[in-house]
């Protein structure tokens, strides 16, 4: 290593490869949060989750994101259909060194598997959970399944929060070691009750959010309006909030996802601005570029979530057009506390040979 | 030899020949499984994965738009069944749980829907049963409501939070919709909301009886 290299802000003093020491009023061990509260603007990506039981799949498709974004989020089931779990993402993601964001639905897991899951998660080394209610299963390709819906995202958002800052599960019943997770939530400024949306905010943030991701914003005028009453409670101060935005590949995919996805607001102006292009993908493109750069100027938001579904490979070029990183370079690697174990554990399978015998094994047990 | 009986299901029989062929191109996998579904003469109205679709909910609406007179008078019935509570213990709680179970579930069967959680929150939510709500959410909607102001799952079915909202702003204590409520303990149902709500507020007039004494 060369002494030129640039020195990065999150980085342990005793070297590059080491897990980083946590920081007083940070609940994670995470560089998101460390981001988001020096005030740099954030960005976070989705990715698609795959149909295949390859880690290959997961390594490609978090690449592609490598040194561009803050964060990566592991969907649980998004639309209710099936996929790599968020668990099993998140898994490799760790090991590879991402830094992802888990996203947990309450529509597939009580409480009783997804308090496990966090504790999984936390040990892993995800630092970052995103709580979500979950489409309904209806909107999959499994409409016969149970929704389970146990809790709702702000009983769930509780329920991690609980964890980690009391030690407690929902019973009572001690750990021995919290959860230490930056927590999420969602939300969607553009559904009705309009009025209604800002204190919703209000209340995931009393159950515990401490960053929230919001739906895509096509109408940057409602999203402003919405931020400025979310601004007149007092709320930026209290929670990061990042956009959502991403491209659309075309007018005729941009009317399938008004008429087919839940929830996503698509003003007739941006359907007309697509249609008119000679190439719409690229037009999608540069349209999503344009909404970053309205909505960055928007006081009290902190960042974005570029959700570009099939169309992953794009997100580099996104946030590189949209110039929201300034001169900062993404993390491209997150140590974990556990490294060096698997490192150890690795080089004795590979080098040390095997002489003890059962007897020896009990020996040492006993003492 | 008679016909194996078509499944009914949309998935078909267990041993997979009827697994819906894999999407290509263009086209969700959920549009296929839908194409696919065994068709046959009776079609169930507005089908959902719920199965508690109804087709009217003029009952429900009217309460949610009496949030105001509902509030005042749950507020009488509540101390009245309070005054009550020497009557239900002389008797039993356990023995009068039959009757009066079978006239709360009537009762706010007919007005709310309810659905007998045992945890009533109807006084926090406008007057609108959160219980109805396909996802059954409890601390406000979720970002699938409908431009409309209809539920993303029963697309006919006015969204319950849209709604609670709604009959929250006629209420006096409406600002109750505001505070986090703790998830639904699933034990607690199909047992009656009244009668907890009365025997705790007992125990809690008897607690600060004792405490002034």
């Amino acid at each position: 290593m060369t002494s030129s290299r640039h020195i990065q802000p999150d980085e342990n003093p005793a070297g590059i490869d080491l897990p980083l020491d946590p920081l007083p009023g940070h609940s994670s061990l995470g560089r998101l949060e460390r981001v988001l509260k020096r005030g740099e603007f954030a960005v976070t990506a989705e990715l698609n989750p795959p149909d295949s039981a390859n880690p290959e799949d997961v390594y490609q498709r978090a690449a592609v994101f490598d040194g561009w974004v803050d964060g990566i989020n592991a969907v649980d089931a998004s639309g209710a259909n099936c996929h790599m779990s968020s668990v099993g993402i998140c898994a490799l993601l760790t090991r590879m060194g991402y830094a992802p964001i888990m996203q947990i639905a309450c529509r597939d897991k009580n409480r009783i598997a997804i308090q496990g899951d966090v504790l999984g998660a936390s040990a892993m080394g995800v630092a970052n959970i995103l709580c979500l209610t979950g489409d309904g299963v209806q909107a999959g390709d499994q409409p016969g399944a149970k929704p389970v819906f146990d809790l709702d995202c702000m009983s769930l958002l509780e329920t991690v929060r609980t964890m980690r800052d009391n030690g407690k599960f929902l019973s009572g019943r001690k750990l021995t070691t919290p959860p230490a997770v930056f927590l999420g939530a969602a939300v969607n400024p553009f559904a009705p009750p309009y009025d209604f949306r800002p204190m919703r905010l209000a209340k995931k943030i009393a159950a515990g959010a401490q960053f929230v991701q919001s739906q895509y914003c096509f109408d940057v005028a409602m999203f402003r309006t919405y931020m400025q009453r979310v601004r007149d409670l007092g709320l930026t101060e209290q929670c990061f909030v990042l956009a959502g935005v991403g491209p659309l590949a075309s007018a005729k995919t941009a009317r399938w996802i008004r008429s087919n996805v839940p929830g996503i607001h698509i003003p007739d102006a941006i359907i007309k601005r697509l249609e008119g292009a000679a190439d719409q993908k690229t037009e999608g493109k540069r349209l999503c570029i344009d909404i970053i750069n309205e909505v960055k100027e928007i006081p009290g938001v902190a960042g974005v979530h570029v959700m570009a579904y099939r169309q992953e490979e794009y997100v580099a070029e996104i946030v590189a057009e949209s110039g929201v990183l300034k001169d900062r370079r993404p993390w491209k690697r997150e140590a974990r506390h556990d490294d060096q174990v698997v490192a150890d554990r690795l080089d004795s399978i590979l080098n040390d040979e095997i002489t003890e015998q059962p007897a020896d094994r009990v020996e040492r047990a006993a003492n | 030899m008679a016909e194996k009986p078509a499944s009914t299901t949309a998935s078909g029989p267990a041993d997979g020949t009827a697994t819906p062929p894999s999407a290509s191109g263009g086209v969700t996998q959920a549009t296929i499984v839908k194409k696919t579904a065994p068709k046959s003469d009776y079609k169930p109205s507005n089908v959902s994965p719920q199965r508690r679709v109804q087709r009217s909910y003029t009952v429900r609406l009217w309460s949610v738009r009496h949030s105001r007179f509902l509030e005042w008078f749950y507020a009488r019935f509540a101390d009245a069944f309070l005054a009550l509570h020497p009557l239900w213990k002389a008797i039993g709680y356990g023995r009068v749980e039959g009757p009066v179970k079978f006239v709360e579930k009537r009762v706010k069967g007919f007005m709310f829907d309810c659905r007998m959680c045992g945890q009533c929150v109807l006084s926090s939510t406008g007057m609108s049963c959160p219980m109805n709500c396909p996802k059954q959410l409890r601390n406000g909607p979720c970002g699938g409501v409908r431009a409309n102001g209809n539920c993303e799952v029963e697309p006919d079915m006015p969204c319950v939070w849209v709604k609670a909202w709604e009959g929250s702003r006629n209420m006096r204590h409406g600002d109750a919709i505001l505070a986090v409520q703790k998830p639904v303990d699933q034990s607690l149902r199909e047992t009656s909301a009244w009668l907890r709500v009365t025997a705790l507020a007992a125990a809690e007039r008897e607690k600060a009886r004792t405490e002034a004494a």
